[in-house]
Formats: C-alpha cells, structure tokens, sequence
C-alpha cells in the first residue's frame, strides 16, 4: 500500500498551519539539512534520487542546481514557478492552499543547496485561497525562524516574496516567467544563457515547480534511496495526478510515479460515467497529445509517456468520452495555444491563427476537402520552428488527433455537419 | 494604506522598481475596479518607470482590465476539462437569464460576463470565478441559485465594498 507523502495533510484540518505541518514532522528536514549537510551534498543527494522537474519537462532537479556557479560575484535567486496554468492542472494550487508550509520548508532546503538568500513565488494571479494561506505561512515561518536571518542558529539566511501573475499560460516557460518577474510582457528569452548562469536581474536563478520543491524535504528526511525506490528508476518518486473531465471520481491522487494510465482512470477515478465509454485520455495536460482508449496500458512517467508519443507534462489527465466530439475538443485545445500565444514568433502566432479557422469551419459543417491536408501542413510549419514549447505542444496535440481520430474530421467534412449535434 | 503606500511597500521586495509594475496594477485594479489612463499614469509616476511599460503590462496580461467592468465579474471557464462537464449550457443559460452575450455588462453595471481559460480547479469542474471567489461543481439550478445570492448582496449593501459582500462558497 503506497503511503501518501506530498498529500499527507492536504485533508487534515488546519493543514496550512504551522503547528499541523510540524506536528507531522514539518521542518526537520530543513533543520537535518542546515545541521549534518553542505549545500553540495543537498545537491549531490537530490542528484541521486533522481527528481525529475514535475511542471512538465522533466528536467532532472539536481542537476539543473548543479549548473549555479559558485562564486558568481551576484545574488543567486530561487523562483518558484506557481503559475499552474496548463489546463487540466490544479495540483500546486491544492499543495499550497492546504500545505503550504511544505513547500516553504522545500523552498528554504533547496535555496541552502544552491546558495540563494531571496526566493520569489510567481503564483496565478486566480489563486486567492492559494495566495493568501501563502502570506499566512511565510509570516509564520518568519516568525519561528524557519526563514529571515540566521535560520536555526545557522549562517544561512532566506526570505521569500510572493509575485502574483495576471494570466498567461506562456509563463509557465520559465524564461518567461523571468522576464514577467521582471516587469515586462511575459515572452520567452533566447537560450544560451540559461536561467543557471543568467536569469532573473541577470542573477544566477533556479526555477523549479511548487511540486518539485515540495518533493525536496521528503528526500532529505528519508534519503535518496527512499526515493528512487518508487516507480521506475529513472523517473521515480510519488507523484500527483490531476483526474477530471468525464470521469465518475475527479480530484487530486497521489501514486507512485509509473501507476499504468489504465489503473489511474479505471480504478482510482472511478472510470467513465454511468453508460458511457471512454474514448481517448490526455495524459498531462492539453499539451500532452491525447491517447486513445486502446493505449491506456502505459505508465504514467516521463519516459513511459515519451515512448508511446505523448508527454506526463504536468499529470494533467482529462478524460474524455463517447459522448464527446473530438473535432470539438481539438478546436477548443487550440483556441487556447492561440488565446495564449505570447505573439513573439510567426510560426505560433500566424499559424495557430490559422489552424483555429480551419478547424472552427469543420466542426460548423463548412469544412472544404483538403482541409485535413492544410492541417498538417500548418502543423509541418509550426512543429520545431518556434521559441518556445508552446507552438509544439499546440502541433502535437492536434496531430494526436488527425491521427487516431481522422474518421470524426473525414465525417465532418463529408457530411457537411457535426455528427455530435 | 493608500494605493500610493501600498505601491511603494510591493515595490520593496524587488532590487528593480520595473518589477513592481504588475503588483501596482493589481493593487491599482483592487481600487479602481479597471485601470483607465490616468491610473496607468499614476502609477509610472509612483514607481518612476516610462509610461509604456506600464501600459504594456496593462494591456499583455488578461487579468487586467483598462475598460470597466460590472460589480459581479462572472469568468466562466469553459476550457477542456470544463467543457466536458457542460460549461457550454451554462454559458448559454447565463446569456439567457442575464439578457446579454458574454462580453458583455449587463445595463444596471451588475453583471460582467466572460468566458476564461483554466482556472486550475478541474476537480470541481464546471467552475466560475466571480470577484475573488471560485464556485464549482456548478450546474444551471446552482448557477440560479448563486445569482439570487449575488442580487440579494446588492439589496442589503449599502455603501460596503464588494470584498466586505461576497458570497459564500459553494
């Protein structure tokens, strides 16, 4: 039986408050790190558990510290990217509305690891809950002296800032977020130089996940070992997955990382809802190109995922069943990478503009022969010509769904109608 | 505080005044309800930053409004994860009952009606945010419901502030 770890206090009653956190156990892996560790061995540990980055990419965490200069002759930042806006997506808002505390003690051990004495958290702008049990958490933190000057007795001092974002999905590109940080339009930055050696003010910064950082603690409270013996070994850990959509039991789980697609939506979730069937899942967020019902054996992990074409992104798993129009649901997934392209490059901007018209004129009935072809195409011209990974999330998912649903965009042109309507 | 003060204690936390931009406008917003010309203005000046960095913030990020909007901002979300659980009858529901297409502001200055992207509570979706509040797991009878509520808050308030009247959660 897996035992929860990062939702451990989400249903407790005042799981935000200090005195929860430390009852179960809250702080003493800050302390435990500040007292027995060098930064470098915070480093070398996290580097041996293999965390790997939880909003999306999968970067492995203790490699991206290792990349800080030591002597960088400037402050070093810690930023906490908490602008969870991949939709399909509400994992980081449960653990900072209901934990928060977790991701502060998080915080602190992962800035004593790479030298940072000033963290800022980029947190939806939506999040008010989020926001405000936030404030709360830091000022008591302050307070017991788990952050401020001289933490525990120790010479390692730290505060951290909340920055709250007003709504763009592209920050979740870190780079963007830097440049929102800021205080300019939040548009991805050409790299080299990465965040490491040069990122926010030109400062040395690492950006990690709310639920990354969250994971920090628990490594140093139970090794290394502990850690990687969860799931696969290259991609271990317990993770969060986000169920919703049509689904009997929508809501937060935490599994080991790796749990099959089939046991997270069938079992946990409930599966579809009465009389329905599932048709196709999305697996980490829109940008994750969707996997049809017959591929649901795969387990949810960064290189499980990768190999079967699609991406754990954030663990944002949609569900989507025979009742739902696929034509419908791919128009809807691009209006949004259109809405939220940040309009730097022409291949996003321009051509999700077009894709969007194509698509709306199908799912009208008014969809032309040819129009599957200019589709690809105008993936052809998106796919690995753009800044960022937004325009290729965007071109992934579509053709997903040209590929193993081409019947439901072949009826809508033929029949000159939505067959759902 | 006033908004001057309270632009000047965000600012603090920053070693670049240009980051205090998007802080300042959301405090600016909290008191003005939008942020017209002048307000942008104002708030270059507090910060002693060129105009159009702030107009630019205005203007990039969605959550900001340089138009005004109705007491009651109803944000719909009606992406993916909402739209499977029927977000689109409940736009079409609330364009019915409130006599305008989304958008729009309803002629009393009541109701503002938008869609918007994920708000990041799929688990309770359908979701709608109105002010700072979240309300989920909505369908058209809740949706009723939670307009009466709305309604009746304007009928009791006098002269309290929208933050000091909002309705409970679901």
């Amino acid at each position: 039986m897996f035992e929860p770890v990062l939702l451990r206090n989400v249903d407790v009653p005042d799981g935000h408050l200090l005195a929860t956190y430390r009852a179960s156990g809250g702080y003493q892996a800050l302390a435990k790190a500040l007292d027995e560790h060098t930064p470098d061995e915070i480093i070398d540990l996290v580097k041996a558990s293999n965390l790997r980055g939880r909003g999306g990419a999968g970067f492995p965490t203790g490699l991206k510290w290792s990349f800080v200069p030591k002597r960088a002759g400037k402050p070093k930042y810690l930023c906490c990217n908490a602008d969870e806006g991949e939709p399909g997506t509400f994992k980081d808002r449960i653990i900072m509305e209901r934990d928060p505390h977790q991701l502060i003690e998080g915080m602190a051990i992962s800035a004593y690891a790479i030298g940072a004495e000033t963290a800022y958290v980029y947190i939806r702008g939506e999040y008010t809950l989020a926001i405000q049990r936030l404030e709360q958490a830091i000022a008591e933190a302050h307070a017991q002296g788990y952050l401020g000057a001289r933490i525990q007795g120790s010479d390692f001092n730290f505060v951290v800032h909340i920055h709250c974002g007003a709504g763009a999905y592209i920050c979740g590109e870190e780079t963007a977020m830097l440049d929102s940080l800021e205080g300019k339009r939040a548009q991805p930055r050409l790299k080299p130089p990465f965040p490491a050696v040069e990122g926010l003010y030109a400062s040395p910064t690492v950006v990690n996940n709310v639920e990354t950082l969250a994971c920090v603690p628990h490594i140093v409270a139970r090794g290394a070992d502990w850690f990687r013996d969860i799931g696969p070994d290259k991609s271990p850990g317990p993770k969060l997955y986000c169920l919703s959509g049509q689904v009997r039991k929508p809501g937060l789980y935490e599994l080991p990382m790796g749990i099959s697609l089939r046991e997270l939506v069938e079992d946990r979730a409930g599966g579809p809802l009465p009389g329905r069937k599932i048709k196709a899942v999305i697996p980490g967020g829109v940008s994750a190109p969707l996997i049809p019902a017959h591929g649901l054996d795969v387990g949810m992990d960064f290189d499980s995922l990768a190999a079967a074409g699609s991406m754990l992104g954030s663990a944002g798993v949609i569900v989507i069943d025979d009742s739902t129009c696929m034509v419908k649901v791919a128009t809807r997934i691009i209006e949004f990478f259109h809405h939220e392209s940040c309009g730097k490059c022409t291949p996003c901007r321009e051509g999700l503009n077009w894709v969007v018209k194509v698509l709306r004129r199908i799912e009208a009935g008014q969809g032309a022969p040819g129009d599957l072809e200019q589709l690809e195409a105008l993936c052809k011209g998106i796919f690995g010509n753009t800044f960022c990974a937004l325009g290729d999330g965007a071109a992934m998912g579509l053709r997903a769904a040209l590929v193993h649903f081409k019947h439901e965009f072949v009826a809508h042109i033929e029949e000159r109608r939505c067959p759902y309507h | 505080m006033n908004m001057r003060e309270k632009i000047q204690t965000a600012a603090a936390r920053y070693p670049d005044q240009r980051s205090a931009i998007m802080p300042a406008l959301l405090i600016a917003q909290k008191e003005h309800g939008h942020l017209p010309g002048p307000v942008l203005e104002e708030i270059a000046d507090i910060l002693d930053v060129e105009r159009i960095w702030v107009y630019e913030l205005a203007t990039f990020y969605t959550l900001f409004h340089t138009e005004p909007v109705g007491m009651f901002h109803l944000q719909l979300c009606d992406n993916v994860s909402c739209m499977l659980r029927g977000a689109e009858d409940l736009l079409e529901h609330l364009e019915v009952v409130l006599g305008i297409k989304k958008g729009d502001t309803t002629p009393d200055g009541l109701f503002t009606l938008t869609t918007v992207e994920c708000l990041g509570a799929c688990e309770v979706a359908p979701v709608m945010q109105v002010g700072d509040d979240y309300h989920g797991d909505l369908n058209i009878a809740r949706i009723d419901a939670l307009l009466d509520r709305l309604r009746a808050v304007v009928g009791q308030a006098t002269g309290a502030g929208i933050a000091a009247v909002a309705p409970p959660g679901e």
